[in-house]
């Protein structure tokens, strides 16, 4: 964080705001927190229980189930894939210096997915020992690789020159997400019985198969793709000047590519791999906040994870309770919401796109 | 002390610059001169570090490959033809990328005070991109001075390198900006720049360095290389260089010359 003291910032100083917000946000998250513990199916109230447990009285096996093995890794769940499709959205679209760049809409999600389609239907034929070795992180990880190859792809494919182009960047997203969907596709045709039980599940894009033990496996590379967001601010906003100029402030402009791909493919390819695929937060929360807080990445990037984890827990609420007892798959409640989102975005800024 | 020899730049299979020698001194103004495609830019490029060639630059004494991108930042700062910005940044934030890595309670004066150097006093809020390109070409400049008067432990002299700096801006601004850089140079920084106005060259330049297809063709003071044969040679158009008895040099091509001589 910087170091200019609130005495010493002028009036156009947007930081101050920017805090102020990070303040806002956190708060948010706690309430849509413990709006997310209480709802559900079953009327179970977290703060009965609580107050329970505290005074040391007995909590009913069901109440307890509920709480600790359902609701609570499913909240921790949301809270890490929300903070890390918004950061990895934010993120992108600071590497590719375009609003418009997000993982879900340039096929590094579908990238991802085939990584880890590819995971569960050909786990078969890995060796035995590295299939062992993995265990649970097979599926992250294998997401995680094949969206660290479509990030990489996509950027060699977009980039000349050190210019990223908008047209290029979409058109070769589409054609990326095109072809590994037609993998997938193939992989699901050859997929046996369990496997497609298992597939089914995976790609719903929902948080409700939420476990403690797919959190583990998720989560470690969610965790660090988000320590590592905040070590890119400087660089990315940087960036924003191109990456001549970059350079010639003082930026390492090829090891921040690295390091902003990777960070890009482990936030999104873990996301993936525990929810499917959930649209919209990598684009809607960034561009929110840009318009609230200024495009200063120090800020940005920890607001982004704050809000895209508020975000995605409200609507992981609001899949639970509109058609109660069932559940919506959460990826509706997000395209709902984050459609019109963007398409407000893009008729904004359609004057200055150069398409 | 700025110091190139023998660069040789290929782009694709193309030989860009052929052997240049180039030498700056900090206190002055350099200018690189000559027609379209000569290789103004490429050899700017290869001075600030931005392009793998053969041959050595020595910058300060020390070999420019050798140094980390954020140590190169310390010593020099670049002023491209133009910097399109992606994402809603004001015009202070835009001047404050160039701080970056400086000392950061100088921030804050630092940044006001760039502006107002560049004349843009007050636009501190405005949003670069709602700027005009002559305005925005100014707020550029600031990011670059802010750049080079950050406080630095070195105390080595700083080098700005400006690409065309006027050639978006009305007379009055290529005057203000020219001065700018005359003002570091005279203030013991290095500034070199790529010109295309011989005119201005003539009256801010101290050593201009004239390029016609990738070689050098004239290296010396104004006076001693716009002579009417060397620039009428590299630009493949009659010149002539006039120094009326009140003082100063202008140039014109050589039409013109006669009609404004008779």
């Amino acid at each position: 964080m910087v170091a200019i003291s609130p005495d010493t910032a002028a009036a156009w100083d947007r930081a101050g705001h920017a805090r102020r917000t990070t303040v806002l946000l956190a708060l948010v998250l706690l309430t849509v927190a413990a709006c997310g513990l209480t709802t559900g199916a079953a009327g179970t109230s977290p703060w009965t229980v609580l107050a329970d447990l505290l005074a040391g009285r007995e909590v009913a096996l069901a109440d307890r189930v509920v709480l600790f093995e359902i609701r609570l890794p499913r909240l921790a769940m949301g809270a890490l894939v929300g903070a890390s499709l918004a950061v990895s959205g934010a993120v992108m679209q600071g590497l590719f210096r375009n609003p418009l760049a997000d993982p879900g809409l340039v096929g590094v999600s579908a990238g991802a997915g085939l990584g880890a389609i590819s995971a569960i239907v050909l786990g078969g034929f890995w060796p035995a020992g590295l299939a062992a070795a993995l265990g649970y992180y097979a599926v992250p990880v294998a997401a995680f690789l094949g969206g660290w190859a479509s990030t990489l792809v996509l950027y060699g494919i977009a980039t000349r020159r050190g210019r990223t182009s908008v047209a290029t960047m979409l058109l070769g997203g589409i054609a990326l997400g095109a072809l590994a969907g037609a993998l997938s596709g193939i992989l699901v045709y050859m997929a046996d019985d369990a496997q497609l039980r298992d597939l089914t599940f995976w790609g719903l894009g929902s948080l409700a198969g939420a476990t403690w033990a797919k959190l583990a496996a998720a989560a470690p590379l969610m965790a660090l793709a988000l320590l590592c967001a905040p070590m890119l601010a400087r660089g990315l906003n940087g960036l924003a000047l191109g990456e001549a100029a970059a350079f010639h402030i003082g930026i390492p402009v090829q090891r921040l590519k690295t390091v902003a791909i990777l960070t890009v493919a482990g936030a999104t390819g873990a996301a993936v791999a525990v929810s499917g695929g959930i649209g919209f937060i990598g684009i809607v929360v960034p561009h929110l906040l840009r318009l609230a807080t200024g495009p200063d990445h120090r800020y940005l990037l920890v607001n982004a994870a704050l809000l895209g984890a508020a975000l995605l827990i409200l609507a992981d609420v609001i899949a639970r309770i509109v058609i109660a007892p069932a559940e919506l798959p959460i990826g509706i409640v997000t395209a709902v919401l984050g459609g019109p989102v963007f398409l407000w975005i893009l008729l904004r800024r359609r004057g200055v796109l150069d398409l | 002390m700025l110091e190139a020899t023998d660069i040789t730049v290929r782009l694709g299979r193309r030989e860009i610059l052929h052997g240049v020698d180039f030498r700056a001194r900090p206190g002055e103004l350099t200018a690189i001169v000559g027609p379209n495609g000569s290789g103004k830019t490429t050899l700017l490029r290869a001075l600030t570090g931005d392009l793998s060639q053969e041959g050595r630059v020595r910058l300060n004494g020390q070999d420019l490959s050798s140094l980390r991108p954020w140590v190169l930042a310390g010593l020099r700062a670049v002023l491209p033809q133009a910097t399109p910005l992606a994402f809603p940044f004001t015009a202070a934030e835009v001047v404050r990328l160039g701080l970056m890595g400086g000392i950061e309670a100088a921030e804050a004066d630092l940044v006001p005070k760039a502006l107002a150097r560049v004349g843009l006093a007050g636009f501190e809020g405005r949003y670069f991109q709602e700027l005009s390109g002559g305005e925005q070409q100014r707020v550029q400049l600031a990011r670059v001075l802010a750049q080079v008067w950050r406080p630095t432990a070195h105390g080595q002299p700083r080098w700005l390198f400006l690409d065309e700096p006027v050639s978006s801006l009305d007379i009055g601004h290529q005057l203000q900006v020219m001065r700018v850089a005359r003002d570091y140079a005279d203030q013991g920084g290095g500034v070199v720049t790529v010109m295309h106005d011989l005119n201005l060259t003539a009256m801010f330049a101290d050593r201009v360095t004239l390029l016609a297809e990738g070689r050098v063709l004239a290296q010396g003071t104004p006076a001693d290389v716009f002579r009417d044969e060397a620039l009428s040679r590299a630009y493949r158009c009659p010149i002539r260089v006039n120094t009326p008895p009140e003082g100063g040099t202008y140039l014109l091509p050589h039409a013109a010359g006669q009609v404004a001589a008779e």
